[in-house]
This record gives structure tokens, C-alpha cells and sequence, in this order.
């Protein structure tokens, strides 16, 4: 009995205190932190009233806000809301359409004419014309400027000349040129490109953000890396950007914007957020409106969707996943083709993305996602259909695998759960010993591949730069291409590449895509997995939105409630 | 006293240097390329690779690159970072909030902590004393995402008495639950160590003699016992301050606090060397200023310390 009332007496005391320390910290709360209030989602409310405004995760943009010097999703988010470019990607489909660009015409697939609307606005009241478009591409294709996009410039005639010899250093050498000989402005809305080969799939190329055009206060500013311009920039796209802080990107919708793709909402706010996790609490607490990126750790057992019920989506995207085999003169052991058969039809792609993914990914039946322009299913054929008892024949006719297999991944990616499961499902149905190797993360496993030092198997994911079966062919399998990571070459490969490049109708050149990834399918260069989704979840105050297939909230679709 | 202060800021100059060498050389002798993430899952143009590498001086011998970077430091200047802007000014833009998150936290713990100790020191052996060592060994036990990560998903999202976030302009509102949280650990340890020496200098001579004289309870252990107890606290308490000002990375990214903390979880991330060692540098040296601090203050403390 005393011992009970002692208790409720001790109980009693520390709750006061923490009440004196909870009182006290509010107090100071009054005193100083009300004045600061930050712009929340809230829609205007007061006064205008009309005014409708969303938050949505933002992160720091890695480089300058300049279309040419941003390929990540922290600035791409922001930039792709504000600029407007030649061609513009369905946010349905991914499907180009004509956005600044009249036309854009060629009857070889090298010489190619840009006619430009008349009238379109930059958001400082200027006129969209040619030379905005062909001083923008100069400048960003000029070697000592240091643009990380520069390389989309490449098949344009003159652009080697532009860069710093071979090596690309630019202290020690100086480009021959700083404009390119292949772009010429005719009119004040006519511009020629010249392309160095064919490139019957440009007009699709046009609508990646490195191509936006830039406005005379892009040229008038003299900081050499154009910061003053970044650092509030204007563009011709439905957004404007006019703020950038350490804690928040805003936009705000431009009024006398001449494209078709109009902001439903007049305000977009990017909070800063460092973590995934921080923002997604926020998200399902109802603070921040929309996120485009789930914690791994929440998708397990659709979390998320229990988290945030009825206020998720998901969209298909332009990632695809795969496992490169290592180099044959690297690991001889996968210098037989049999082998990698086997090992790609030991793989159950159906189960692992059912059970490790929740269907959050989609099994891969070709080298290319089904939502890209020339996409045609089955190009892997049986080589990736599941098929325990042939993939264990091939294998034994392929003589076995001398030792243990290594599949790498980086290891602060969430790539464990799915690479042990494969590995298991290669294990189990092959007879061979398996194991997961990680690296400490993404850039150390990168800088392992490209000096060719791992055998095995190891992690490939593309995603691509423009929606069309082209991109996720030449740079990743071409004889010697830039990110070709298995050192693959394939003469018949090469030669269907050569053609459908130079062929000057889109439809014909895809087919001939298509007939050179069947190549692939035959030679097995990878090991296709699956096509990537993008999960989503947003706010009680939002009644629907979109994604378009780039990851990005396609804000002409918000519908508030 | 001048004499001693003179002395430890002398000192604070070799540290200083050997503490930025050490990180520097740590932290740019890491593997991997700090331009392999940058140009998204493909790897950068030469022509890239080579204008970063001469932007950020990485094409230079080690001891070059420490001594154009130590030269720019002594004038002021910590650096441009990965992002390309000066770690200065993130600094400066970043401190206040963590300057506040740290002062609720320091509250918490002084004030509770204390508290609680003495609480718990007085009672030595009943319940309250349990219930305090049971409660403490529970903060300590638990690592602090843990405890972040239930008191935001407790108190924020299921309660929905503090906001989840901080967020970008955060007031002390804002801040409190990660101040609680960021405080609850040094809490812990304050508690304990109040309570510890507060029972052993309970035992001591000369309390035994005050109660003898006839001195009042509350004079007993107030003036005399307290003063004495607390002089591992304050030594305790000025170390974590100097911890707590450097900003909590764990707690700072839980709660989307934009401080120090949070810099520095970024610069790890993106190998982003020149924020790191800038911001670190920065932190070496506040830690170094509150030690001073402390130590001069253990004197008026207790005066058989001398500085003289």
C-alpha cells in the first residue's frame, strides 16, 4: 500500500519537470521562432485565394542549374519543370512531340533542318530564336567549360574539335575551335545541324535537357561557368525557378508560357531533404505533398502502401537492370556463350520480383523497357525464360564453372536482397558454388568495372538519356562504345547499328534496332532481369498525379482535392 | 591564468594542424574515383574527369594539394565544395540551427539530468534510485536512430504533437524533439555520473560533520556535497557540448535539421572531400574552445585547481 503511494508520489515528480522543460522551451518558442514561418503547402488561403501551391521533395542539385551541366535527379527534377526544349516527351508515354520546333527535317539522316515556332517566350519576355538555340549547344559542347551533359553534343559535325585533344585535358591543350562547323543559323527561326554519321533517331535525342535553348542574359552574364545566371536562370518551360536556397527550390508558374505542357498548380516548392526516410515520414504525416523515392526498408511487405493508403502510385520507367558478365579474357570461365545461358535461365525472374520486389519490378524479356520508342518484347527468346533442367544441361555441356561465382553490387544501393536471391536460384539449379560480393558503394564499384579487375557477374543498370530503343543499345554493346562494361563486339551487331542509324525513316531505323538486339540475344552479353518501376506517395491534400516516365511528378497532372 | 589561456590557444595551432593533415590525407586516400557518382550510372567524359581533377587541385601530388589547401584555410577561406559552393558560407548558414538544437539539447541534459541525479543519488537503493538507473541504461542501450526513429514515429506521425521534420526554417518548436532526442544519450551519462558522485561524496567526513553540526538537510547536500559531486559533470557535460555544437549526424538526417550534422552526411555521401575536411576543421577547432572553456572553468569550481 505505502509502497504504491510512493510510487504515484514519485511518478508525479519528473512529470512536472518535464513540464517545467516542456513550458520553458515553448516559451522561448514565443519569443523568438514564431516570426519565421515557413511557406508551407498550404494553398493560399487568405487574400487571392486562387493560388494553388504543392511541396515536393527536393535534394541539393550536384552541379549549377544549367540544362547542360545537370544529369541527376536532384537538379534534373527542378530543371525539367523549367525548360523548354525542341521536342518534348509525352508525359504518358514518353511518345516526342513537336514543343518549340515547327519541324525538323532531313532526307539523309546527316543534314537535318530545324524550323522554330514563331513567338515563343523565355520567361524574361524575350523571343525563342535559332541562335539561342545553336550559342547554347556551342557553349556547352566546349571543352574547358567543364559541362557534364557536353557529351550529348557528339554527333553533331565539329564537335571534336571543340574538346582538348585526346586526353581532354584542357590545360595542356587548347581546343582547335569553340563553335561547331555542323550547326548553322539560317533565320532567325531556322537552324541547319550536321551530323558527323547518321543519326536517323535525332529528333527523339532533342528532347534531353542538355539541348534546352539559352536566353541573350545566358551570354550577357561574364562569369565564366555562367554562375550568376544559374543562380536564378531563366528558361522557356512552364516553370520559372525564382528562388534557390540551401533549404528549398521554388518555382513558380510562368504565365505566358507558349508550350502545350501547363502546370496544373502556380506554386512548386522543393524542400531540401538529405534523407529518403525523412522525407517519406513527412510524406505519410502529411507535411510535405509528394515523394518520388521509397526507402527501401518501406517497400518490404508493400509498407508503404499500408503507410500511405490510397495515396500511392507507381509508374513503368526507362531503367533497366542486368548482370554484365565479365570479359572472357578477364573470367574465361564465361567465355562460352553456353554458360551464359545457362546461368541467365537458372534465374527465375517471375519469383524474384514477386517475392523480393513485391511486383515493383517487371521480368525482363529483351535489353529494352516496354515504354521506349522500338521496343519489342522477347529479343532474349528462351535465354531468359526459366528452365532448370536445360540451364542445367548447357551448363554441363559448357564444362562447368571453375569456382566460386561472384555476383558484385554496390553495397548502398538495397541490391543485397535481390543478388542473394539470384545467386541462390544459380546455386540451386546449376550446382555451382555462389556469393554476393558488395563494394562500399556505387563510384568504387564503377571504378572496379572500368578497370576490368572483377570476374563473375556484376550489377548493370541503364537508365536511359532519351526514350528510344537506340539508347540502350550503342552506348552500352557498340564495338568499343563508352560504357560498353563487357568489352562485347559483335561485326553483325555493329553493322545493323551502322545501318539503322542512316536510315532516314524512325520506324524502319527500329527495325533494324530491333534486329541487332536479337544479336544480343543470341550472344548474350548481359543477363537481362528486369525493367525498373517508380513508386510513389503523396499527400491527403492531392487527388491524383502522375509520373512521367523519366521518375519525375509530371506536375500538368495534379488534381488537388 | 592569462599565462595558461595564452599557452592552450598556442597549443590549439599544431593540433589544429595535425587534426586537418590526418583528415585531409584520410579522407583523399580513400578508394574510388569522386567523379565515378557524378555523372549519374555512367562513367564521366575525360574531358570531365580532367576539369574537376583540376578544379579540385586532384591532379596535384598529395603534400601540394594539403599545402594549396592549408594556405587558403590560414587566409579564411575553407574551400568550394563538390557542389560549388563555399563551405564558409554553409557553415555560417548552417550553425544557428545547430547552435539552437544544441542548446535544447544542453538544457535537457543539464537541467534533467541533474535533476534526476540528485533525485536518484538521495535515494540510493529505493525505488526511485531503480527506476533512474533502469531508465538511463535505457538511453544509453539505445542507438540513437533507434530512439530518433520511434520518437518520429511516435510523437510525429502517430501522435502528431511535434512536427516529423524539422524542415527549412526551423525555430525552436521545430527543433525540440530532436533536441530531446540528440540530449537523451548525454542525459543518460549526466544522470549517472551526478548520482555516482553525489553518493560517494554523501559518505565523505565532512558531510558527515555538517549533519553533525546541525546544518540543514538542504544545506548539507546543496552548497556543500553538490559543489563537490559536480565536478565530473561539468568535465562530462563541456565535452558533449563541444560534441553536440559539431552537430549530430544521426539526429540532424532523421529529422531533416539543416545543420552542421546534415552537411557533413552529405559530404560523406557524395565523397565530397572539401566539405568534409573543411566542416571538420571547423568542428576541431569549437571542440577545442570549449575544452578551453571547461578547464578554466573547473577552477572557479573548485579552487585547489589552479591555473597558475
Amino acid at each position: 500500500m505505502e509502497y504504491l503511494l510512493r510510487m504515484e508520489k514519485l511518478m508525479r515528480t519528473p512529470m512536472k519537470v518535464a513540464a517545467a522543460v516542456f513550458s520553458s522551451a515553448l516559451m522561448l518558442v514565443g519569443a523568438t521562432a514564431c516570426s519565421s514561418n515557413p511557406t508551407d503547402g498550404a494553398s493560399g488561403g487568405n487574400g487571392s485565394g486562387a493560388v494553388t501551391a504543392i511541396t515536393v521533395r527536393g535534394c541539393t542539385p550536384q552541379h549549377s542549374l544549367l540544362p547542360v551541366n545537370t544529369n541527376e535527379v536532384c537538379g534534373g527534377n527542378v530543371l525539367d519543370a523549367s525548360q523548354a526544349k525542341l521536342i518534348h516527351y509525352n508525359s504518358k508515354d514518353a511518345a516526342p512531340q513537336m514543343d518549340i520546333a515547327e519541324s525538323i527535317e532531313t532526307t539523309d539522316a546527316i543534314n537535318w533542318t530545324v524550323k522554330l515556332k514563331q513567338g515563343y517566350k523565355f520567361q524574361d519576355g524575350t523571343e525563342v530564336k535559332a541562335k539561342h538555340f545553336v550559342d547554347a549547344w556551342n557553349w556547352g559542347a566546349y571543352g574547358p567549360h567543364g559541362q557534364v551533359n557536353s557529351y550529348f553534343f557528339e554527333m553533331i559535325e565539329g564537335y571534336a574539335d571543340e574538346q582538348c585533344g585526346e586526353s581532354g585535358d584542357c590545360q595542356k591543350e587548347k581546343p582547335k575551335a569553340d563553335t561547331m562547323s555542323g550547326l548553322k543559323v539560317v533565320d532567325d527561326y531556322t537552324f541547319t545541324i550536321k551530323t558527323t554519321s547518321p543519326t536517323s533517331n535525332l529528333v527523339v535525342r532533342l528532347g534531353y535537357t542538355a539541348f534546352a535553348p539559352q536566353p541573350d542574359a545566358f551570354f550577357a552574364d561574364t562569369t565564366e561557368d555562367k554562375s550568376e545566371f544559374a543562380a536564378k536562370p531563366i528558361s522557356a518551360g512552364p516553370y520559372r525557378i525564382t528562388s534557390v536556397t540551401d533549404t528549398e527550390i521554388v518555382l513558380e508558374k510562368f504565365a505566358d508560357y507558349s508550350g502545350k505542357d501547363v502546370g496544373a498548380v502556380d506554386k512548386v516548392t522543393f524542400p531540401i531533404y538529405n534523407d529518403l526516410g525523412a522525407a517519406y515520414n513527412d510524406v505519410v504525416a502529411n507535411n510535405l505533398d509528394m515523394t518520388d523515392t521509397i526507402p527501401a526498408g518501406n517497400l518490404v511487405d508493400d509498407l508503404w502502401k499500408s503507410d500511405a493508403p490510397d495515396r500511392w502510385g507507381t509508374k513503368d520507367t526507362g531503367v533497366f537492370q542486368a548482370l554484365s558478365y565479365a570479359p572472357g579474357n578477364v573470367d574465361p570461365g564465361l567465355a562460352d556463350v553456353k554458360m551464359r545461358q545457362a546461368l541467365s535461365m537458372a534465374v527465375n525472374r517471375d519469383e524474384v520480383t514477386k517475392q523480393v520486389f513485391n511486383g515493383a519490378r517487371v521480368p525482363a524479356t529483351g535489353w529494352v523497357p516496354p515504354m521506349v520508342d522500338g521496343y519489342k518484347a522477347n529479343a532474349c527468346g528462351d535465354n531468359c525464360v526459366f528452365d532448370a533442367a536445360k540451364a542445367k544441361q548447357l551448363y554441363d555441356e559448357a564444362g562447368g564453372y571453375p569456382g566460386t561465382l561472384s555476383i558484385w553490387v554496390n553495397g548502398d544501393g538495397g541490391h543485397d536482397p535481390w543478388a542473394s536471391a539470384v545467386c541462390n536460384q544459380i546455386k540451386n539449379n546449376l550446382g555451382l558454388d555462389c556469393s554476393v560480393q558488395t563494394t562500399p558503394d556505387f563510384a568504387t564499384l564503377r571504378d572496379m568495372i572500368m578497370n576490368r579487375e572483377l570476374k563473375g557477374l556484376y550489377r548493370a543498370g541503364w537508365q536511359m538519356d532519351y526514350p528510344s530503343i537506340e539508347n540502350f543499345l550503342t552506348p552500352l554493346y557498340a564495338t568499343g562504345a563508352s560504357s560498353n562494361d563487357t568489352d562485347y563486339s559483335s561485326a553483325e551487331f555493329d553493322g545493323l547499328l551502322k545501318e539503322a542509324a542512316a536510315a532516314t525513316d524512325n520506324t524502319a531505323a527500329n527495325k533494324l534496332y530491333q534486329q541487332a538486339e536479337l544479336v544480343l540475344g543470341q550472344d548474350m552479353p548481359t543477363m537481362p532481369l528486369w525493367y525498373q518501376q517508380s513508386q510513389y506517395i503523396f499527400s491527403d491534400k492531392i487527388a491524383s498525379v502522375d509520373m512521367t516516365p523519366f521518375s519525375r511528378f509530371d506536375f500538368g497532372s495534379v488534381k488537388l482535392k | 591564468m592569462g599565462k595558461y589561456v595564452i599557452r592552450r590557444l598556442l597549443q590549439m595551432i599544431p593540433t589544429l594542424l595535425g587534426a586537418t593533415l590526418l583528415i585531409y590525407w584520410l579522407n583523399f586516400s580513400l578508394p574510388g574515383d569522386p567523379t565515378a557518382g557524378r555523372c549519374g550510372e555512367r562513367p564521366c567524359s575525360p574531358t570531365y574527369v580532367a576539369w574537376f581533377n583540376h578544379e579540385y587541385n586532384l591532379d596535384k601530388p598529395f603534400v601540394v594539394q594539403y599545402l594549396l589547401y592549408l594556405g587558403k584555410v590560414v587566409q579564411g577561406d575553407l574551400g568550394t565544395d563538390f557542389y560549388n559552393h563555399s563551405v564558409l558560407h554553409e557553415l555560417a548558414i548552417r550553425y544557428p540551427t545547430t547552435l539552437k538544437l544544441a542548446l535544447i539539447a544542453v538544457l535537457f541534459e543539464v537541467v534533467v539530468g541533474l535533476i534526476a541525479g540528485i533525485w536518484s543519488g538521495m535515494r540510493q537503493g529505493k525505488f526511485a534510485d531503480t527506476f533512474v538507473t533502469v531508465v538511463t541504461l535505457l538511453l544509453i542501450s539505445m542507438p540513437v536512430f533507434v530512439l530518433g526513429g520511434l520518437a518520429q514515429l511516435i510523437f510525429g506521425i502517430r501522435l502528431k504533437w511535434f512536427p516529423v521534420t524539422a524542415g527549412a526554417t526551423a525555430g525552436f518548436y521545430e527543433l525540440l524533439m530532436p533536441g530531446l532526442v540528440l540530449g537523451a544519450l548525454s542525459l543518460a551519462y549526466a544522470t549517472r555520473l551526478t548520482r555516482t558522485s553525489l553518493v560517494e561524496n554523501l559518505r565523505a567526513d565532512y558531510v558527515r560533520t555538517a549533519r553533525a553540526k546541525g546544518l540543514s538537510r538542504f544545506r548539507t547536500i546543496g552548497i556543500h556535497t553538490l559543489r563537490n559531486s559536480l565536478l565530473p559533470v561539468v568535465t562530462y557535460v563541456g565535452g558533449s557540448i563541444g560534441a553536440l555544437m559539431g552537430g549530430a549526424i544521426v539526429t540532424e538526417r532523421i529529422f531533416n535539421v539543416n545543420g552542421v550534422g546534415s552537411y557533413i552526411y552529405r559530404s560523406i555521401n557524395q565523397k565530397d572531400g572539401v566539405g568534409l575536411v573543411g566542416s571538420i576543421t571547423c568542428l576541431v577547432l569549437v571542440f577545442l574552445i570549449v575544452n578551453l572553456i571547461v578547464d578554466v572553468l573547473y577552477s572557479v569550481l573548485d579552487p585547489r585547481i589552479s591555473h597558475d
